[in-house]
Order: structure tokens, then sequence, then C-alpha cells
């Protein structure tokens, strides 16, 4: 138990790559054993990672040096600084593992029956592994550098899944422009890491902190990252690759996706947390997450309202909901370092954090039943649907329930992340609130008219529309349960989960010192 | 002056790559546009670590009168572009297989006309 406990975060990489290779190896011999094989990996994955987390979470940091013959520490004997490959996972890069190995297996179960008919599955696996390889390796990497390599990693596994059902054409187009947008950000972190490793000779986050002077070059290379993670993950001003990219992915992927764009939110606050601190103008930066939060989120919901496409519908709430977690977070950074960071500053970014996973599985869900619908009926227009709650009962309640927790309606748990958001952006300034408040409101008017247009009235004709296979309701249902616990108990998950996560954000000290001890 | 050479040709590889990514309408253009960024990338990360009169970083071959570590350039600059130049290939080799997936199901390589998504 101890080594597994101690080399996890390794281990959590070594898996899900060794077996993404293995994976097609696999299919040649039997289809069912590799369905087998990844549901197992995944489900093995997922276990390590909560036993990793259960420990992170009470506190402790985890250092792991890659091939140290003492993999806890991280500056080897005769060096001053880490001058190897390092794994630091705190209670955030836990908190995001978490996510991601939950929404992957989710997706997994889900693309046993949705990708049945498709040729090479043995690659989609491949791929869909390797993105679980990228996500976690840039939550939990200690290293600018390997962020880097990790961000490629995902990217263009990601790409290649959005490309899968190449015979439609428009998925081509989706996918070029993923790969176009995500290379050009790449490339705008290789060149700030430049910037930085010219001036400190570091490459290490940590160790980088602690030496940290903001120079002119050192605003340039943040202006680069931020830009860069926020093209990423889809705010407002760099939004347009979303919802061509999510509309056009299968839906599993899609909910893979929308993971694959908060690790890249993850990748922005630790930048901004961890690796500046302190040394920022918080007020600015702090402003300047504010607003894209808030054009993320007005310009999304404003956007959603006219599309006829179901995904397209939801991938612009997506971009609209990423607004809530920059806002939350943005006040957060807005107020670290004063005295009020402690009374609500810590409860809006726990609204932010929350929101992250909250996100993470009703956009899944709702992602997953848009698949569940195309599946049967093979459209995504809204106005050629009707009727499908005689049908799809089971995938109606699914679709009920996302959306409810979307809105933001209280038993689910959007209500409690969004909640927290309100209470403690009103104290920065009350506009805050009524936007946010705003835009859930228009978030519900725009899923009551996909609930109408889709679930309700006579039945289809000429469509034979029945309940999805019993893999895709049981990858839905691992994402309900989570949203009826999460809404029921949030109290406990915000106290477990959440916390320990938006402290190990806020401590920057504490970062620097589980690495490079006290220097 | 001279030694800041390697900077302006950076900047300028990185300037004529957004310029082609952001005002070009051909797939293939903008491509070409991606790998100049790169390249532009690539050239300072490679100048950041190169010292005048630098000798290569190895212990073993070590010409006498060297001094260690100043005589020597820097080995870590060119681990990481030997990294992404990898990255690269394999990003480039992707783009263009998009491209050429995107030339057999529309007909044509101008992005003005690849829209089927938005409509």
């Amino acid at each position: 138990m101890n080594w597994l406990l101690m080399h996890s975060s390794a281990l959590l990489i070594a898996i899900p790559l060794f077996a993404a290779f293995l994976a097609p190896l696999i299919d040649r011999v039997n289809k069912k054993a590799m369905n087998v094989f990844v549901i197992a990996v995944l489900i093995i994955t997922q276990i390590i990672m909560m036993i990793l987390a259960w420990d992170v979470f009470t506190g402790i940091t985890h250092v792991y040096v890659m091939g140290a013959s003492n993999p806890a520490a991280a500056i080897p004997a005769q060096a001053a600084v880490p001058v190897r490959i390092v794994f630091e996972v705190d209670g955030m890069g836990a908190f995001m593992g978490l996510i991601s190995t939950t929404i992957s297996l989710a997706a997994a179960f889900y693309s046993i029956a949705f990708v049945k008919k498709e040729t090479g599955q043995g690659r989609y696996y491949t791929l869909l592994l390797l993105m679980v390889v990228g996500m976690i390796g840039m939550e939990f990497t200690g290293d600018i550098f390997n962020l880097f390599v990790f961000l490629e990693i995902l990217s263009i596994s990601s790409a290649g899944l959005i490309a899968f059902r190449f015979y439609h054409g428009d998925a081509v187009e989706g996918a070029f422009k993923y790969i176009v947008i995500s290379s050009l950000g790449a490339l705008m972190v290789l060149f700030s890491i430049g910037l930085l490793y010219g001036q400190y000779n570091l490459l290490n986050m940590a160790a980088l902190a602690s030496v940290m002077k903001y120079t002119v070059l050192d605003k340039i290379a943040l202006a680069l990252l931020v830009a860069a993670f926020a093209m990423k993950c889809g705010a407002v001003p760099m939004h347009m690759w979303t919802p061509d990219a999510y509309t056009i992915a299968p839906a599993p992927i899609t909910a893979m996706l929308v993971v694959a764009s908060q690790v890249s939110l993850y990748a922005l606050f630790r930048v901004c947390f961890t690796l500046y601190g302190m040394t920022l103008n918080l007020t600015t930066i702090g402003i300047i997450i504010i607003a894209l939060g808030l054009l993320s989120m007005f310009v999304g919901v404003t956007m959603a309202l006219p599309q006829k496409d179901i995904k397209r519908l939801m991938s612009y709430h997506a971009i609209s909901q990423t607004g809530y977690m920059l806002l939350g977070v943005g006040v957060g950074l807005y107020l670290l370092g004063q005295s009020d960071f402690d009374t609500y500053g810590m409860k809006a970014m726990e609204g932010g954090i929350f929101h992250i996973i909250n996100h993470a599985m009703y956009k899944g869900l709702l992602f997953l039943t848009a698949g569940a619908i195309f599946y049967r009926i093979g459209t995504r227009n809204l106005n050629e649907m009707g009727g499908l709650a005689h049908s799809m009962k089971c995938t109606t309640v699914f679709f009920i329930i996302g959306a409810l927790a979307i809105a933001g309606i209280p038993p689910f748990n959007g209500f409690a992340s969004k909640l927290l958001i309100y209470e403690s952006a009103y104290h920065v300034s009350p506009i805050l609130s009524i936007i946010a408040m705003l835009v859930s409101i228009i978030t519900l008017a725009s899923f009551v008219k996909v609930f109408h247009s889709a679930f309700m009235g006579p039945p289809m004709e000429g469509v034979e529309a029945r309940e999805v296979p019993k893999s895709m309701l049981l990858g839905m249902s691992i994402l309900t349960a989570g949203i009826i616990l999460f809404g029921l108990f949030p109290d406990i998950v915000v106290s477990n989960i959440v916390h320990p996560a938006v402290q190990a954000l806020a401590d920057q000290a504490g970062y620097i010192n589980s690495v490079i001890g006290g220097v | 002056m001279i030694y800041n050479l390697p900077f302006f040709a950076v900047a300028l590889l990185i300037a004529v790559g957004m310029y082609a990514i952001i005002f070009r309408r051909n797939l293939i253009k903008i491509a070409i546009g991606i790998i100049l960024v790169e390249s532009g990338v690539n050239l300072f990360l490679i100048t950041l670590g190169y010292r005048e009169g630098g000798v290569a970083p190895i212990y073993t071959n070590l010409p006498p009168g060297i001094e260690i570590p100043g005589g020597m350039a820097l080995p870590v600059p060119q681990a990481l572009t030997l990294t992404s130049i990898v990255i690269g290939v394999a990003v480039t080799a992707l783009i263009l297989s998009f491209i050429m997936r995107i030339y057999r199901h529309y007909g044509t390589l101008d992005s003005r006309k690849i829209r089927r998504l938005k409509e």
C-alpha cells in the first residue's frame, strides 16, 4: 500500500500510457477483450487516483522525482535546484485529477456502444487513453516544460478524436480549427518558457516562483501564458473553435473535451497563483480575469439562444459556464493578499473551483444525452426532432437533471456552486452577481426551449426512437449520481475536496516549500 | 547589435508566420505559417543556450583550458528544442493530413468556402 501511494503519481501516467499502445494490439485479437481491457485500465486509474487524492486532501503535498533513488527528494545531493523531471501533486492537482479520471471512465463506458459500428476502434481508445495521460500530466507536473509537452499530447490526441468520424467532411473542418488554435497556443507557451528560462536558468515551477522578479520580460511571458491558456479553455474573445470542435466530436469525446478545456483553465490558475503569485499586480490581473469571465458568460449564453443544432447550443453554454469559473477565481485573485481574502475571497474561489467539477459532470451528462439522441435519430437539428420523451424515458430524465443543474435550480449541484459565486462576487460589486444571475435565467430559458422541441410533442414519425443501449445509460448514470450526490451534500464536498484545492492554490509559499524545502 | 541578430530573426519569423495564419486564406499557407512560428520559437530557444566560443557540453571530450561550466554551451535549451522539433513534426503531419481530407470533401483549400459547420 505504501509503495503504491509513493509511486502513484508516476503510475497514473504510466498505466494509461502503456495501455494506450496495447489497446490496438488487443483489438487485433478480440474486440470484446479490448473493451474490457480499456474499462479495466480506467477503473484501476480511478482507484489509484482516489487513493492518492485521499492522501493529498489530508494536507500532504506529494512530490515525485522521475528516476531518482529517493523519489520524494526533489533536489539531488550535489545540486542546488531541482534538475530532474518533478511531479508535484497538491490539493488542486488531485482535485483536477479526480475530475479527469471520473469523466474519462464515464466516457469510456458510453463509448462501448456509441462507437460499436465504427472502424478503427483500437485507435479510438488509444487516443482516448492518451487524452487521459495528457490531462493527468498537465495537472501533476511541477515543471513548465513538461506542461508544454503534456499540453501537446492532449491537443494532438483530442484533434485526432474530433476528426474521428472523418467521413463527415465537417468533422475534419472542426479538427483543423482545433489543431491550428492549440498548436499556436502551445507555441506561445513554449516562447514564454524560453523567456523565463533565459532569465532564471530554471524550468521547475516552484524554483522559478521563488526567484521571480516580475521584470518586463516576465510580464510579456505572463501575457502570452494567460492568452494561450484562455484561448485553450474557450474564454470569449478566443472562443471560436469551441462550438465547432464540440459539435462535431463524438459525444463521449465532447464530454472529455470539456474536461480538457478545464485543464487549461487549471493551467491558467496555476500560472497566476503559483508561478507569479504575490509578485503580480493582483488587482489588474484579477480585473482582467473577471472581465474575461463576464464576457464569456454573457456572449456565450446570448450566442446559445438562436442555435438550432443541439450540440452547438450546448457548446455555447459550455463557454458561458467557463465564465462562472473565471469570475469566481478572478474575484479570489483580485482579493488575494488583502484582509478580505479570508472572509469572502476564499468563498469566491471555492465557488469557482467547485463549479469546475459540477460543470464537468452536468455538461458531460448533457453532451452524452445529446449524443444519445443523435445515436437514435441521426440528426442534431432541433427542428427535426420531437416527442422523444415517449420512447427514450431514461434519456429524458437524465436531460432534465442536467438542464436543471446547469441552470442552478436548488436540489442539484449547479445551485451550490453558483450560490457561492453570487454571494461573494456581490461584495466586490453587485453588478457581477446581477449579471451572473441574469445569465443563469437565460440558460434556463434556452434549455426549456431544447426540452420542449426535442422531448415534448407527438412521437416522431418514420423514425424508430428506442432507448439507447445499456452501456450508454451506465455512462450517463455515473454522472447523474455525481450530480445528485453533490447537490444534496454540497457542504461535505466543499469542506473535504474543494477547500483543500483552494487552499493549495492560494498558498504559494507552501507549494515552493514542498519542493525546494524552505530556501 | 550583431549579437542580437538572431533575436531579430526570431521576431521576423514569428511575425511572418502570424501574418500567414491570420490573413492567408489557403489552408496550406496557414500550415506554413504555423511551421514558421515554430521555427522562430525553436531558434529563440537555441539562441538562449549559445555562448560565444563555447564548446559542446561533453565532459569526457573537453579540449584543455576550457573553464567549467562557463566555457560550455548550455545543454538544456538544445534538449528542449529537440523535443519541440519532434512535437512539431507530429503536429505538421496531423495538420497536413487534415488538409488532405478537407480537400477531398470540399474540393477547395479556400478557408472562406470551408464553413459547412456554421450553416
